[in-house]
């Protein structure tokens, strides 16, 4: 049976009828723009994902990949934005390959809003969608209810308020692709500095009919700083009760052991 | 509903693990309606930290003042010079610190800053510390029932001339303590001054196998030691905790007064 | 004697009859107070500058979504050196209103100076405070500008809480989320906003009347607007100057483009 799984409902429901509350989803009470330039769309977040008030991840991926011109922008349950951009944009990959055209906007926009309709705001997924393919350049925001909206500048998430304040000051008829991206960037910042559920940098991706550049992090107004003293321990300061070391070599007996070198993002730790 | 789950007539609560798990809203779990009433409390969120030493003691918080997702102000300060004898307190040797709802915090202060005035005004001489943290946690502990929504932490030498920090309940449970932290991100600041202000976990390396291993001597730290792990501990509140942030103001009673020193900080 | 303790040390019934249990409850129901507002008045917005305080608030009474008084007035002058914003329950406006011009009155006949911004904003903090502890609240937020005791440009908020706080810039209800990232945006500290020129602070809070007007649904393109300057300051015109404006220069040029809102083309 393809779907989700609902074998645990009425367990669920009945530990809910006794009063346990629901296990506490990680949200990106978030900020995310878009808006649409002279040949072509950008979209913006921020990249702050919190669990209550505390901050779960500083530097947290918004922005996701449906098709290489078709960009999502995913603001409230972290995982629902997540799974519900990557099914999608396998569907779409599968309509793409057998009707042998570059996949659209709206089929993505009406494949994300059937979807979500379906399940009645239960996905809480609200995203900003934006791209460019044969019929032009698109921009439309998706709430988890299923409604979706057309405009030429968009905000959404619990920075939405504060993002749409720069646009409502500041957006004009006709922008060049730098303006669209300084635009974005001011609206989010609006977003990360007033409004509490937003944060850390500004992630951005601009969308043209010949191509798609993803500026991650493309401003970092929120530097950590130093720690003013080094915390680390003197070798023995943790009681140890018992200790018992693994070589790689004894490992090796049960398995086989490959070097590999270090890669990607490396955590942000002190010394 | 309940009854047709419940297996132990006598607790009227399911009898598997998930017992003892806190009920948030019994009569909305329920999925009965609630009559709406007026919430005479709100959190606006912020941080406190108070640490003795030897000879002195630190009180800081940040000075951002929030509700919800909104920030009201970059700038209201947490800590408060108390029972001096002038409107500017430039002579007090007392400091309070409160967080939580900021209108019980003012209210609380303002009545702890006249009940010291009316103490020198009665008796010729300033009120101790200790005195004064009996007399906060009588003043909490009178709206017991209608409580100041706040975590307070009251500071000053002893007469001693040793640092004292005196930290509360709501409803006025006190005790004399090292350091405290309270307030929002309370949870993310005190096992860390645990750990660097009382060494709890640290040892003493190589003097001795499994249990017989001695633990790090306490001892009170330096002004600047304290100083440094204020600021570090507030750096590391403002990544972690959304409703810290902005500034961080600094209060140190020494024998020659009260200094206060204010710093900025991240304002995401 | 009597031997029930409960009994010692209380007037005897044998001699004074029983206790009239009537006089612990002279109502048979409970008090009860407005527990919400009704007739409600939307953002007030804010910002201090160089020598005074700008202010702004629309002129709409709002009984739930319907827009049902669209000419009141929500700032009120006070004894020509303060201004008030008030937004939240109508009915709980007027009542304080009323109150503060009788307490204007009274002030006036006294020989020590008025009572400045900063003193009536202490005073309306505990007044909304011991209501809120009464649990009879005064539904409203409250922004005062003025100035203080050191004659300083004086700008800060009581709400219905009591919570009270004081800022650059300040905006209640939809406001705080719309109107503060504009603002901040020219005034985040104290010493910008000691820069900013009247003309400067006045076309922002007009910014902030208009971004307002196109998002907040409770919100009307008629607005107060307040310039609170020091009495012995400008020539002839200090004090507390209170205009009728009218929102201008919207644009609405983004409708044209707009073509439902999902696969539409026409």
């Amino acid at each position: 049976m393809p779907g989700f799984d609902f074998s645990n409902y009425n367990r669920n429901a009945a530990l809910h009828a006794r009063g346990v509350p629901l296990p506490k989803a990680t949200s990106t009470g978030t900020t995310i723009v878009g808006c649409i330039f002279d040949g072509g769309v950008v979209i913006a977040a921020d990249t702050r994902a919190t669990s209550g008030p505390i901050v779960a991840d500083k530097n947290c991926e918004k922005l996701h990949y449906i098709a290489p011109q078709i960009w999502c922008a995913g603001a409230g349950t972290a995982a629902d934005t997540e799974f519900t951009t990557s099914l999608i944009s396998s569907q779409l990959e599968l309509h793409s390959l057998s009707t042998d055209r570059k996949p659209r906007v709206v089929t993505c926009m009406t494949m994300l809003k059937q979807h979500l309709f379906r399940y009645q705001g239960h996905i809480g997924a609200y995203l900003v969608v934006a791209g460019v393919d044969p019929t032009g350049t698109h921009l439309f925001t998706v709430h988890a209810h299923g409604s979706t909206d057309k405009l030429p500048y968009v905000t959404m998430g619990s920075g939405s308020l504060a993002a749409m304040s720069v646009f409502e000051t500041q957006w004009k008829g006709s922008l060049t692709e730098q303006d669209a991206v300084n635009l974005c960037s001011e609206a989010i910042q609006a977003g990360i500095f007033n409004d509490l559920g937003s944060g850390s940098n500004v992630d951005v991706a601009i969308i043209t009919k010949d191509k798609t550049t993803l500026k991650r992090n493309h401003i970092k107004p929120n530097e950590r700083s130093k720690k003013l003293k080094s915390y680390a321990f003197e070798r023995g300061t943790t009681a140890v009760l018992k200790e018992k070391i693994i070589t790689k070599k004894e490992l090796g007996r049960f398995v086989d052991i490959e070097e590999v070198e270090p890669e990607g993002e490396k955590m942000d730790v002190d010394t | 509903m309940s009854a047709l789950f419940s297996q132990n007539p006598l607790m009227n609560g399911p009898n598997y693990s998930f017992s003892d798990t806190p009920v948030s809203h019994p009569n909305e779990a329920h999925g009965e309606l609630r009559e709406h009433r007026f919430n005479p409390y709100t959190d606006n969120g912020g941080s406190t930290l108070a640490i003795a030493g030897a000879d002195f003691a630190i009180v800081a918080g940040d000075t951002r003042l929030t509700s919800g997702y909104s920030i009201h102000t970059r700038y209201s300060p947490k800590v408060f010079k108390i029972g001096g004898t002038t409107a500017d307190q430039k002579d007090a040797t007392i400091v309070l610190s409160v967080v939580g709802f900021a209108a019980d915090g003012t209210a609380l202060r303002e009545r702890l800053d006249a009940a010291c005035k009316m103490y020198r005004y009665r008796h010729g001489k300033p009120m101790s510390v200790n005195a004064a943290a009996k007399r906060l946690s009588t003043m909490l502990y009178q709206k017991r029932f209608f409580p100041y929504y706040v975590y307070a932490i009251l500071a000053g030498l002893d007469e001693e001339g040793k640092g004292a920090v005196y930290s509360y309940d709501p409803v006025g449970s006190y005790e004399r303590e090292m350091c405290r932290a309270g307030g929002a991100a309370a949870s993310l600041i005190m096992p860390f001054l645990d750990n660097q202000v009382n060494f709890k976990n640290q040892h003493i390396p190589g003097s001795g196998e499994g249990h017989a291993i001695q633990e790090r001597e306490k001892k009170p730290l330096l002004r600047e030691q304290v100083e440094i792990l204020v600021k570090d501990a507030f750096d590391g509140a403002v990544e972690r905790h959304i409703e810290v942030g902005d500034g961080l103001q600094m209060m140190v009673i020494t024998s020659q007064g009260v200094e206060e020193h204010y710093l900025p900080l991240k304002k995401d | 004697m009597d031997h029930r303790p409960q009994n010692w040390g209380r007037p005897r019934d044998d001699i004074y009859g029983g206790y009239d249990v009537s006089y612990m409850a002279p109502n048979a129901e409970p008090n009860t107070h407005t527990q919400s507002p009704v007739v409600t008045g939307t953002s007030v917005v804010a910002l201090k500058y160089k020598d005074g305080v700008i202010m702004a608030a629309d002129n709409l009474a709002s009984y739930g979504s319907l827009a049902r008084f669209p000419s009141v007035q929500r700032l009120m002058p006070f004894a020509d050196t303060s201004v008030l914003g008030f937004s939240g329950d109508v009915s709980d406006m007027q009542y304080i209103s009323r109150h503060l011009t009788s307490l204007s009155i009274d002030e006036a006949y006294g020989v020590q100076d008025p009572l400045n911004a900063a003193n009536l904003h202490r005073y309306l903090s505990k007044l909304l405070y011991s209501r809120r502890s009464k649990f009879d609240p005064l539904w409203n937020n409250i922004l005062i500008a003025g100035f203080d005791s050191d004659d300083k440009p004086f700008l800060a908020s009581a709400d219905l809480l009591g919570t009270t706080y004081s800022s650059p810039s300040l905006a209640s209800g939809y406001g705080s989320m719309l109107a503060q990232p504009i603002m901040r945006k020219y005034a985040s500290t104290e010493e910008d906003a000691a820069k900013l020129t009247k003309e400067q602070a006045i076309k922002i809070v007009k910014e902030c009347m208009k971004v307002l007007f196109y998002r907040d649904a409770r919100s009307l393109d008629k607005y107060s607007l307040a310039v609170v300057t020091r009495k012995s300051g400008e020539e002839g015109g200090g004090g507390v100057q209170i205009t009728q404006e009218k929102l201008e220069g919207m644009s609405w040029k983004f409708a044209d483009r707009i073509k439902g809102y999902g696969t539409q083309t026409v």
